[in-house]
């Protein structure tokens, strides 16, 4: 741990790569939001196809094509460094949070980080700094007080 | 035409979170990791998705339909609850924990790694429990 403020990890920093998938995410929002009048979130989208709610189909494909990504890249070029760092009961417990405070919470990264925040909206503003704070707190919690 | 704009939107969405490296939970962790060795490419990953979506969705805002004459549903709530306040605190710490959000659980749920499969199954038993909660709270 880094006393005297925060120690950059430059050997994994990607600003490039980060930045112009960071423009394809923005771009496929946008692509959405002009063509088919609707909020990228994946949460809120997930949610609402397991519900039955209307535009299903719609949002069934925005899904689909999300889920066939790894497939297409995968003709293309080898698949980027998919690495874990948690078991099974890590990742059942994490998914089982994540799966109801994207709920109760309306949105994820996707719906209130980028969509959100870039409508300026209160809402999603809040949502983003209350997520992203539990998560560095839940890092340094699991890492540097409880792990080491 | 709004089913075809709507699969390549998921397409795209997905290729740019795999380039972008935000489906790779250890990277995911080394943001988050503040007191670590801090790893600041996410925080590019928002200001490059931002950057490009504001405009359009500030057009957006003011239309009442999509250029493919959807109606335009972008949310109108405002207040903020202790519903969202809640939520996101208990979605931060899932995240938190597995360095896996949402978007990229999808993106990678076909790369075959066995871990995404037990994640994405217990999110989408996590979102069917909030769904039975809110119906036995309206009934």
């Amino acid at each position: 741990m880094s006393i005297d403020g925060v120690a950059i990890d430059w050997l994994n920093f990607t600003p490039w790569s980060s930045l112009a998938g960071g423009a394809l995410i923005g771009l496929a929002a946008s692509l959405f939001v002009l063509f088919n009048g609707r909020i990228a979130g994946i949460s809120g989208l997930l949610g609402s196809v397991l519900e039955g709610g209307e535009g299903r189909a719609e949002k069934g494909l925005f899904l689909l094509g999300l889920l066939l990504a790894p497939l297409l890249w995968g003709l293309f070029s080898v698949l980027p460094t998919i690495e874990f760092q948690s078991g099974w009961l890590g990742l059942l417990v994490a998914g089982l949070l994540v799966g109801v405070g994207t709920r109760y919470g309306s949105g994820c990264t996707s719906g209130h980080g980028v969509c959100g925040v870039s409508r300026l909206s209160p809402r999603s503003l809040v949502a983003t700094f209350t997520f992203m704070a539990a998560g560095f707190v839940t890092v340094f919690v699991l890492r540097h007080l409880l792990g080491g | 035409m709004r089913k075809l704009t709507a699969l390549l939107a998921g397409v795209l969405f997905g290729i740019g979170l795999l380039l972008a490296g935000m489906a790779n939970p250890t990277k995911v962790l080394g943001f988050l990791d503040l007191a670590g060795a801090w790893d600041p490419s996410l925080a590019l990953v928002m200001i490059g998705a931002i950057a490009v979506a504001a405009g359009p969705l500030a057009w957006a805002k003011r239309r009442a339909q999509s250029l493919l004459g959807a109606p335009m549903q972008l949310p109108a709530k405002r207040e903020l609850d202790p519903r969202l306040i809640g939520g996101s605190l208990v979605f931060g710490i899932g995240w938190g924990i597995a360095g896996i959000c949402p978007g990229p659980a999808l993106a990678i749920l076909l790369s075959g790694h066995w871990q995404v499969s037990v994640f994405v199954l217990a999110m989408l038993a996590g979102m069917l429990l909030f769904t039975a909660l809110e119906r036995r709270r309206s009934h």
